[in-house]
């Protein structure tokens, strides 16, 4: 009995062991950071590492500030992330109801292979194009390629949770005579709302992470935050305290995020597996 | 989800009721969508092709060359060898990814306190913007004031030059990509646990089989096909790896680091290349493509047996 009662106690801590070494590289990576975005740069380049700040500073932080021009980098980024993600939403909400009602499954299927293609061949000929056009030095091609990202997102989550919803209203409204439009937005819309935010979340959060099509198709003035935190190691003799401090306000948004909304990203992903560029 | 989209089109000519003519009605409703997919997506497919048949110079005029541009690749050593880089990293990211991910997976299906908290950390890596952490971890790799040194040698391990020195850095960049992919293989094989049927597991618990035993005979044989899933998703998203290796190598020291996606950008983007740029895209396509399609059809064959 008593052994029994041991061995289920060593199990219980070899378990435990097991969480703690699978979530214990996250944990450290971030805190690093974070310790890093908070001490001077003495600290920062000593080889006996300093692990707590002491004392923790924020200069770090208002050098960022100061020495670039972050503001204007991060309203890029959210009108560049809000822009895509608003015209995704507005397109495939509509969309992911019309191909799952449909069953038009050779639809879903092009939307997989653009899952497939590396970002960087849009980036060539959309390249082109925007120089042809003129637009270069706006933020206007960056949205539309975000679009790229955010598209094929919102309309694979609401495939997949149109198909989920149970038909009966929307027959039964059918029957007394409505049309299809109207079951849509009268009856369709208000029962998606749980998956238009998983969609609108995950989409928002992988057009803000993008880096590539920043970095080819943003000027000086147009940079997103990815590309802004990226440029600046680009200057030799950087310092890493306000590198740190800049990397971590680029990922705190998402990192918020997924604090805040775990269950309905876990619960996107997990049907998807979804991730752009 | 590939799952879905197979075993849905295969039931769907026999929703037969309302046939096609009903279907047509919902059109409407993905036409929008439709031509903003078309022309941000399918047309650039295409104009890739068109390019790569041309010569293209930086003001945009172009002259047609034929296949001049894809005979020219298996002549272009650089090339060649961003292709064995490129399946090595992607064989090592696949890996390990792959076998932590399922064991994390096994994990975090049992009940446990805080197990959503411990879990959204867990998957903290794979949301954070790329940019950010690969920054922080080639801080964490810097041979003389890196963290990373200090820990190795602390506990008597020599230091190492990670992602600054040809030998290691491809390793290096794998152990990164580890990192932040094993929470997306994760929660796929959690979805597929998620989803069984509980009898196997309580019949194998009254007949007294080990843990191990159960995992092996039965956990594994069941997730199964979510573990395909997520080995050929992780596949695709390895072979088009390029924040982490850009930011934190460049694909350097030299070229020890340059994949293929790595020198396609220096070609288009450095060099200006652009129509040999377009027909490499073209090629690391169809790679992307075989190498999915391969291993679908070992998923299929996996389920007829």
């Amino acid at each position: 009995m008593n052994a029994h009662r041991i061995r289920r106690g060593i199990g219980r801590v070899f378990f435990g062991l097991s969480v703690f070494a699978l979530i214990s590289p996250a944990i450290l990576v971030f805190l690093w950071m974070l310790s890093l975005s908070l001490k001077n740069e003495v600290d920062n380049m000593s080889f006996v590492p300093v692990f707590i700040p002491n004392p923790p500073t924020l200069n770090n932080f208002i050098e960022v500030f100061e020495r670039n021009d972050f503001l204007t980098y991060t309203i890029n980024s959210v009108i560049v992330s809000f822009g895509a993600t608003g015209l995704a939403l507005l397109l495939g909400v509509p969309a992911g109801f019309g191909i799952a009602k449909a069953k038009a499954h050779r639809v879903a299927a092009l939307i997989m292979i653009a899952r497939v293609t590396p970002g960087l061949s849009y980036l060539i000929p959309l390249f082109l194009l925007f120089q042809w056009l003129g637009l270069t030095g706006t933020l206007t091609p960056l949205v539309i390629t975000h679009l790229v990202i955010t598209v094929p997102i919102v309309v694979w989550v609401m495939i997949g949770f149109f198909e989920g919803l149970p038909p009966d209203l929307e027959e039964a409204a059918l029957v007394d005579g409505a049309t299809i439009r109207q079951a849509f937005f009268h009856i369709a819309l208000p029962l998606a709302r749980p998956g238009i935010v998983v969609a609108m979340i995950l989409a928002f959060i992988f057009s803000w992470n993008n880096f590539i099509f920043g970095v080819v198709l943003a000027g000086r003035a147009t940079r997103t935050l990815p590309v802004a935190v990226y440029n600046v190691i680009s200057f030799e003799q950087v310092s890493w305290g306000p590198l740190a401090a800049a990397a971590l306000l680029v990922t705190l948004p998402v990192l918020a995020l997924t604090l805040i909304m775990q269950k309905e990203i876990v619960a996107g992903l997990t049907a998807g597996g979804v991730k752009g560029g | 989800m590939n799952a879905d989209v197979q075993t849905t089109a295969a039931r769907a000519p026999s929703t037969g009721l309302r046939g096609r003519n009903y279907a047509r009605k919902y059109w409407p409703f993905v036409v929008p969508a439709g031509v903003v997919v078309f022309a941000v997506i399918v047309f650039p497919w295409i104009f890739t092709l068109f390019m790569s048949m041309h010569e293209w110079d930086v003001r945009g005029t172009f002259t047609y060359v034929g296949f001049a541009n894809y005979l020219r690749l298996p002549t272009d050593e650089r090339f060649l060898w961003s292709v064995v880089r490129t399946l090595y990293f992607t064989a090592l990211s696949v890996f390990f990814p792959v076998v932590l991910g399922v064991a994390a997976a096994v994990c975090f299906h049992r009940n446990f306190p805080l197990r959503g908290f411990a879990r959204t950390v867990f998957i903290l890596p794979m949301m954070a913007t790329p940019v950010a952490i690969a920054l922080v971890w080639t801080m964490m790799f810097h041979p003389q004031a890196g963290v990373l040194n200090y820990l190795l040698t602390s506990v008597g391990l020599p230091p190492s030059q990670w992602s600054y020195a040809a030998s290691s850095v491809i390793p290096t960049l794998v152990l990164v990509e580890t990192w932040q992919w094993t929470p997306l293989v994760m929660l796929i094989v959690l979805g597929g646990l998620a989803s069984l049927p509980t009898d196997p597991f309580e019949a194998a618990r009254i007949d007294g089989a080990s843990a191990w035993d159960t995992f092996r005979h039965l956990t594994v044989p069941l997730v199964w096909p979510h573990i395909i899933v997520a080995t050929v998703i992780r596949t695709i998203d390895a072979l088009k790896a390029f924040d982490l290796i850009f930011v934190v190598s460049g694909g350097g020291p030299g070229t020890s680091s340059e994949t293929i996606n790595l020198y396609l950008y220096q070609t288009a983007f450095a060099f200006y290349n652009l129509g040999y740029a377009a027909a490499m895209t073209v090629v690391f396509f169809v790679i992307i493509l075989l190498i999915s399609l391969v291993l679908f059809t070992v998923r299929q064959r996996e389920q007829w047996q």
